[in-house]
């Protein structure tokens, strides 16, 4: 069933994590591995996990690590603040983006941009030069030039917070993208615009976990992997056709992966 | 949570101007009564009507009472054991600035405010106020071509006596207020500004007011006068060394713009605050009033408020003349223990006048932080119009963030609109920006910065600047 790819090392790996957040448990032992190339779709019912498992990924701080690891490039990142992973390469499209009012998203791509380029040991840039790479960017997501005088998602309409989410992708390059749900809420041209956006980001050299409800996010960026979580716990992993089925049976088919397990 | 208690450590800031300068300073005996008002008149060679002055605000001051409709908490002040006068020891006279003491110019040096000819600012003159006096003011002379008096108000009362009789106490009389009272009895020195008619102020003014000695108050008065069709842009600045005994502060400032005038005034306060369990830490109890007397004449007072224990100042405008212009825009940020009372009043009175108010309060830790403000319509006041937006912003759930608008109108033919919000950084505001590789403190800075953005946008370039960079020392501070 695996494919050549797996002769690279892994980009991410997440090794029987649980954590819990208040002292309730949320994730009961999540293990995925995504190398270079792969793509990912994590499925399931609302509260099974998956918006918790992106979030312990990116480091939000609400959530306590009680057993596990999560590496990433073969090192253990359980410890490491939000910002590290990010400028590291790990990047977290939001479900529901959050505003900055007062915060010219100009100004606050271009400090991000500059946090992960000087990581990577990349010249930072300067207003003028980050208009320009920032108009090339804008393209991919079909985004107006306007949208970069507002302040962060203040004011922005579904898509157009998802499309920006989308815009940080492009600028940060990362090695690996968790993208929770962002097809959630766009009509069918934004998810096309969304869709191609992130396949034009991604190559050979990058993963990409895609957590959605629906198959139609799925016949535009087609998967190598699918899993099903429920409870905390990835209980199937197939190939693309996995979604399929899925979409076909509903969830109540997978209860019955529990009763096996 | 842990984050929280991040958000906590990260506003605080060692305050970076809490040194004392050692030197030899003249101080008058603790205590208030008629004679040290005599002593601190007679020390300044003041004509008979400025001691007369003193004097009738000493009666009026004896009989009020500190007023308490502010709801701030405090020690009672003993006014008995305060020093109203204290001087650095110099020479009789001082002809250049080169022969002031060293150890002062190396002070201000400290404080970035540098001013011997070599290393003065290039832009901005400035009068430099230690304690009790006026040590020096840069530019004199350049200004003086322009017809532009710019010194201190003791040297003023000597040498332009007759716009000091004319004007001093016609914006804040003597009996305004408590605090207003006392410092017209024992003001000691200030910054006085005169611009002649027609006269657009070829740089920017600014007075820096440093407090060094830990028992006396300073109590300074300035005055700025602008004749018709004139304008100016003043800027004022504020340090005091860490004490643990707390300083008084009680300032006066009236401005006077006449026909097509206009007068900008800034000010970046940072006294010390005290430390974290509120010990020391500077009272900052100022009556600031600007007096729109012209037709089309405008006032705007902008402030960032950063310092002091407890602050207690509503920089406010008299709108007399016919489509004269009101604005104010306030920064106020309070951390640990703080209290901060701060608004403006915006009393129309002439046809046609406009004010604007914009008010951002930034609370952290246990501090609390108000807005007080008065928007009045005159019975004449038609056409009048306000704007009010007060913005509040909590940082951690120990700090507290009041609005207390007053408004009140005679004039059915006018408008007045007020908005208020109240926010919070929140944690997933925090990790949204961390999650794009932005550095915790960073976050918060920008954030803050976003959030004061419509104030800054009317400091002065060089201020705004130092505005941002004071709020993100602020900020900014213990973490790694």
């Amino acid at each position: 069933m695996q494919s050549k790819m797996k002769e690279s090392d892994p980009i991410l790996e997440v090794e029987n994590l649980s954590a819990s957040t208040d002292n309730l448990p949320i994730l009961k032992g999540v293990s995925l591995t995504v190398y270079p190339g792969e793509i990912h779709a994590i499925m399931g019912r609302n509260g099974c996990g998956k918006s918790t498992l992106s979030k312990i990924i990116a480091g939000h701080p609400s959530y306590n690590i009680t057993n596990g690891d999560i590496k990433f490039l073969g090192k253990n990142i359980n410890s490491l603040e939000p910002e590290e992973r990010a400028q590291s390469g790990i990047f977290l499209g939001f479900q529901y983006p959050i505003e900055i009012p007062g915060v010219s998203n100009l100004e606050f791509l271009r400090v991000s941009t500059n946090a992960r380029r000087k990581f990577l040991n990349k010249e930072e840039l300067d207003t003028f030069d980050f208009e320009e790479l920032v108009k090339e960017k804008l393209e991919i997501v079909k985004m107006d030039h306007a949208f970069l005088s507002r302040s962060v998602n203040q004011g922005f309409s579904g898509g157009e917070k998802k499309r920006n989410e989308i815009l940080q992708m492009a600028l940060l390059e990362p090695k690996i993208a968790i993208l929770d749900e962002t097809d959630s809420g766009l009509d069918i041209d934004a998810l096309r615009i969304v869709a191609s956006g992130i396949k034009k980001i991604s190559n050979a050299q990058t993963g990409i976990i895609l957590i959605t409800h629906y198959q139609r996010l799925l016949d535009e960026i087609e998967p190598n992997y699918v899993h099903v979580m429920s409870d905390g716990q990835i209980i199937k992993t197939g190939e693309s056709d996995l979604a399929l089925e899925l979409e076909k049976k509903g969830y109540e088919w997978t209860d019955n992966f529990i009763k096996e397990t | 949570m842990v984050k929280e208690n991040l958000v906590k450590d990260v506003v605080k800031e060692p305050y970076k101007y809490g040194f004392v300068t050692d030197i030899e300073t003249e101080k008058i005996a603790k205590g208030l009564n008629e004679d040290i008002i005599r002593l601190i008149s007679q020390k300044k060679e003041e004509p008979k009507y400025l001691l007369d002055f003193r004097l009738k605000a000493f009666k009026k001051w004896q009989k009020m009472k500190e007023p308490d409709w502010a709801g701030l908490g405090y020690r009672q002040i003993d006014y008995q054991d305060i020093i109203y006068y204290s001087a650095p020891k110099q020479k009789e006279k001082i002809s250049s600035l080169d022969e002031v003491d060293p150890k002062l110019l190396e002070t201000f040096d400290k404080l970035g405010i540098p001013l011997t000819e070599q290393k003065k600012l290039t832009n901005v003159a400035v009068d430099a106020v230690f304690d009790s006096v006026s040590i020096a003011t840069t530019f004199r002379e350049e200004l003086a071509e322009h017809g532009v008096i710019f010194c201190s108000i003791s040297e003023a009362v000597k040498n332009h006596s007759d716009l000091i009789e004319k004007y001093l106490g016609t914006v804040v009389p003597a009996s305004d207020n408590y605090f207003a009272a006392l410092n017209s009895a024992v003001f000691s020195d200030g910054s006085f500004v005169y611009i002649p008619k027609g006269v657009t102020c070829p740089m920017d003014l600014s007075s820096y007011f440093r407090i060094n000695s830990g028992d006396s108050g300073q109590f300074e008065r300035t005055l700025i006068i602008a004749e018709e069709s004139s304008s100016v842009s003043y800027l004022e600045g504020c340090t005091a060394p860490m004490f643990d005994t707390n300083t008084l502060h009680a300032a006066v400032v009236e401005l006077i713009a006449l026909d097509d005038a206009s007068i900008k005034y800034s000010t970046v306060q940072n006294w010390y605050a005290g430390d974290e369990e509120g010990i020391g830490g500077i009272f900052n109890f100022v009556t600031k009033r600007g007096k729109c007397l012209g037709k089309r004449s405008k006032i705007s007072w902008s402030q960032v408020e950063t310092g002091s224990a407890i602050t207690w100042k509503y920089p406010s405008c008299l709108l007399l003349g016919e489509e004269s212009v009101g604005e104010f825009y306030s920064v106020a940020l309070t951390n640990n223990l703080q209290q901060a009372d701060t608004g403006t009043k915006m009393i129309h009175i002439g046809p046609k006048t406009k004010s604007t108010i914009v008010s951002k309060g930034i609370s952290a830790g246990n501090s609390i932080n108000s807005y007080r403000g008065l928007v009045k319509m005159g019975t004449k006041a038609k056409g009048s119009r306000n704007y009010s937006q007060c913005d509040s912003m909590l940082i951690g759930d120990q700090a507290s963030a009041n609005t207390f608008p007053y408004i009140k109108s005679q004039q059915p033919n006018s408008e007045i609109e007020h908005e208020a919000s109240t926010c919070r950084i929140s944690e997933d505001q925090l990790f949204y920006l961390q999650s794009r590789g932005i550095e915790f403190e960073e976050a918060v800075s920008m954030m803050v910065s976003g959030f004061c953005r419509d104030v800054f946008n009317q400091l002065p370039m060089e201020f705004a600047a130092e505005a941002d960079k004071l709020l993100a020392l602020k900020l900014e501070g213990s973490v790694g």
